[in-house]
């Protein structure tokens, strides 16, 4: 019914985080290396997972309106026509939504970690070649 | 469907962003865009199968047509963000260029 909210308002959150880390590093506050080893910016990951949230959601609130869910008029979505039907579309947005939310976090998270664990592996160019 | 169509799309622009020679053609953000939207539309799909149970993997024939038609369409439109996107970073400066040599 309108599941892609939850997402949408999180890469909303999370597009402003970015704006005020990458004023961060600019400012130079931010070193790209810490004691353990090579660091990928804050504001870079961030990037990928606002690019995974509005991309998901545009594509879902698209299937939205090919199902005649989301209408180009006043109140744009039609379960909010009727007071059972809105409370249909809250309950959907708090339990699909935010899972789609949820797991778009987690699997960021995961990537992350494998990137941060790549960037610091040591260089295996030369071990390749024996 | 539409679920494995997505999936199918995020797997190839995956490959291609891999063995990519520069960003010039910015990959990246129609690789996430179809990732995003695969794991969006995989927790609609255990929501759902978790209501239909195996009823979900036999759908009438109406219903696969109409969600592979979702499928192609929601590919091509996270094709045209990705090009409208390209147009306005222009990382060549081919746009740029074509604008000035225009006068």
């Amino acid at each position: 019914m309108a599941c892609f909210t939850a997402p949408l308002v999180e890469s909303v959150i999370v597009s402003a985080v970015t704006k005020a880390e990458e004023k961060k590093e600019m400012s130079g506050s931010n070193a790209s290396t810490n004691g353990t080893g090579i660091k990928i910016p804050l504001s870079r990951r961030l990037k990928w997972l606002t690019n995974m949230l509005y991309g998901g959601s545009a594509i879902l609130a698209f299937e939205h309106i090919w199902h005649g869910e989301i209408v180009p008029w006043f109140p744009f979505l039609t379960a909010m026509s009727n007071a059972k039907d809105t409370a249909n579309m809250l309950n959907e947005i708090a339990t699909v939504g935010v899972s789609m939310a949820g797991l778009i976090t987690v699997v960021w998270l995961g990537v992350c970690a494998v990137a941060t664990s790549i960037v610091n592996r040591p260089d295996n160019t030369e071990t390749s070649k024996i | 469907m539409t679920l494995l169509i997505t999936v199918f799309a995020a797997i190839i622009v995956s490959v291609k962003w891999y063995f990519r020679e520069d960003d010039s053609h910015k990959l990246g953000i129609l690789m996430f865009l179809y990732w995003g939207a695969s794991l969006m539309w995989f927790v609609d799909a255990v929501f759902e199968y978790s209501e239909l149970k195996a009823q979900y993997f036999t759908p009438p024939i109406e219903d696969m047509i109409n969600d592979a038609f979702l499928g192609l369409s929601a590919v091509a439109l996270g094709l045209i963000i990705w090009l409208v996107r390209l147009f306005i970073l222009d990382p060549k400066g081919k746009i740029k260029q074509s604008l000035k040599n225009a006068k």
